[in-house]
């Protein structure tokens, strides 16, 4: 009996802190998402009070369709990330197929150098990085900005997808190589699928990130027509700082892009850091 | 590793595998790394690219309006670890403790919400701090009017004393969904028998936490340290978003990675300079590596491993 309640005192400490919690977490999200539906003067009067049929207006996200080509930022976004991500995986995958499979002179040596960059930042060699895409003539094109995040994502994708290709059976491989299968197409028909929720959760990890990104957007890719979403927004917000309205409703619309793919994939993302693919 | 059956036939198709990953990250990430390290020991004279040696190191430690920057940035970013550490790790350690309760209601449904801020990207989070932080809009003056805390109020982001610790606080908030996770996990991975083990013994609740499970979560405290200790040598994007460039008030909230970006891109009369850019990115370097020692050798060499 006394158990019992004690339990239930400590259940309901635990939801308490819990829905604080949580409440601290969404609060500001909350906040800059119902003011941005509503009247300037609204946003002043009542800044926690939802937006109801007197206070109800669209005129933030009238100014920013109209000034901002949010269209284009969330096209090079999109463009930037998916393209990274495909030559991610690709890339992380051949090399750790190469580097669990076969045994050969270095192996472990290249291991350990493409290892290097899981600790080390590559923010670190911006000065030169910026050198080498004005002499390539890449500066302010969206390929700038998806080799610095393949190179970028590479070394943890490696390391995590060689994890997981030691799981992969020997029986099976050697049976399709008794069936006269080439490397490559053991690699890409047997192996590939098998580990398709490693690279799922490689994927996930490195979406955010590159999503996010505002150093190298800013210095190798400023241009009109290749500014990403993040950099589209940080720019046009500080041009409009004044206008409330304006910069309520861009933020939202940033906000709502990283919100769906969370909504998708944020199962996938948790099991991922969850299963301790990260040690 | 020397293979056992070396044929005489070369196995084109390692390399074939290798090449592609090891060409980008060696052409993007490890050449420009060192490119920059040898960039530090060369100098702009009558626009030629002359080798100077280490004279950029000893403008940036010996003349003092560029010493004084860097101790500055230095200084605040080494508090902005610390803030991280005895705010974020606890708070995390707390979420996720109460988080892996086996009976707990609706425990995905929390985890899923507090990571929310985990994914913003820091335009976001800055400026949405800003906005409600602001004593023009008012959000924070009502709430703190509402448990009695007005006189509290004060211009947080605006204050020189304040307005490192207020962005620090706010990068803990959004990310302490990381560190939950990961203690989570490893909450979740001690086997049920130590638990039983300690019951049987006595140890129940809370002395169970700090006896049993305190010291089998030991090392993913350390590597979310070493991961905290990483970012926050290189972070910039949140203090770049919320206080611009020059990282006001008066470079109060200044850490290296805007103090880099300044040098290097220059700011109002200041022109870039890429050389003396890639000095402080030498120096950053070298703290992040430091770090990374320290973190492999002396803690987690010592760091036992349990096996179950």
């Amino acid at each position: 009996m006394n158990k019992a309640r004690s339990n239930l005192l400590n259940s309901f400490a635990a939801h308490a802190v819990l829905i604080t919690y949580t409440l601290i977490a969404l609060f500001p999200v909350f906040v800059i998402l119902i003011n941005s539906f509503k009247t300037r003067k609204a946003i002043f009067r009542e800044p926690l009070s939802l937006p109801n049929a007197d206070s109800f207006s669209l005129i933030g996200y009238e100014t920013v369709l109209k000034q901002g080509d949010f269209f284009l930022y969330f096209q090079n976004s999109l463009i930037v990330t998916v393209v990274s991500l495909f030559l991610v995986l690709l890339f992380g995958a051949m090399a750790a197929f190469a580097l669990s499979e076969y045994r050969f002179k270095g192996n472990t040596l290249m291991g350990l150098y493409l290892a290097l960059g899981i600790m080390i930042p590559i923010r670190i060699g911006t000065v030169a990085i910026l050198d080498l895409m004005v002499q390539t003539g890449l500066v302010n094109t969206l390929w700038a900005l998806i080799l610095v995040y393949t190179a970028q994502g590479l070394p943890l994708a490696v390391f995590i997808l060689s994890e997981f290709m030691r799981q992969v059976s020997d029986d099976l491989k050697n049976a399709g190589r008794i069936d006269g299968l080439s490397e490559y197409t053991i690699f890409f028909r047997l192996v590939l699928p098998l580990v398709r929720p490693a690279m799922a959760t490689v994927a996930v990890f490195n979406m955010i990130p590159i999503w996010n990104d505002l150093w190298f957007p800013l210095i190798l890719a400023p241009a009109e027509e290749t500014k990403t979403l993040t950099l589209g927004s940080q720019v046009f917000i500080g041009q409009f700082v004044t206008d409330w309205n304006a910069v309520l409703s861009a933020l939202s619309l940033a906000i709502l892009p990283v919100m769906a793919l969370y909504v998708i994939f944020s199962r996938q993302l948790i099991r991922g850091i969850t299963s301790g693919a990260v040690k | 590793m020397i293979s056992s059956k070396k044929g005489p036939k070369f196995r084109w198709h390692i390399l074939v595998f290798l090449a592609p990953a090891v060409l980008v990250y060696t052409a993007i990430m490890i050449m420009p790394l060192f490119n920059t390290l040898r960039l530090a020991l060369y100098s702009e004279v009558d626009n030629a690219t002359v080798f100077v040696g280490l004279a950029n190191f000893r403008t940036l430690f010996g003349e003092a309006h560029w010493a004084d920057a860097f101790w500055n940035a230095l200084g605040n970013n080494f508090w902005f670890f610390f803030v991280h550490m005895i705010v974020q790790n606890p708070i995390g350690i707390l979420l996720a403790a109460i988080l892996s309760h086996p009976r707990l209601r609706f425990a995905s449904l929390y985890r899923s919400a507090i990571f929310v801020p985990t994914i913003l990207s820091f335009v976001i989070v800055g400026f949405a701090w800003k906005l409600i932080l602001s004593p023009i809009w008012g959000i924070a003056p009502s709430m703190l009017d509402m448990v009695g805390l007005k006189s509290l109020m004060a211009p947080w982001l605006g204050k020189e004393e304040y307005a490192l610790t207020t962005l620090a606080l706010i990068s803990v908030w959004q990310f302490v969904g990381i560190p939950m996770m990961l203690i989570y996990a490893a909450l979740l991975s001690i086997p049920e028998e130590v638990l039983e083990a300690g019951e049987i013994d006595g140890i129940t609740g809370a002395a169970a936490f700090w006896k049993i499970k305190l010291p089998l979560i030991l090392p993913s405290i350390g590597i979310i340290s070493i991961l905290t200790f990483v970012g926050n040598f290189n972070a910039f994007d949140l203090i770049y978003a919320a206080q611009g460039a020059l990282a006001g008030p008066n470079f109060s909230t200044d850490i290296l990675g805007t103090f880099m970006y300044r040098t290097f891109f220059g700011f109002q009369l200041q022109l870039g300079d890429p050389h003396m850019g890639s000095a402080i990115a030498t120096g950053m370097f070298a703290i992040i590596l430091l770090g990374v020692c320290i973190y492999l050798f002396a803690i987690q060499s010592r760091m036992r491993r349990y096996q179950f």
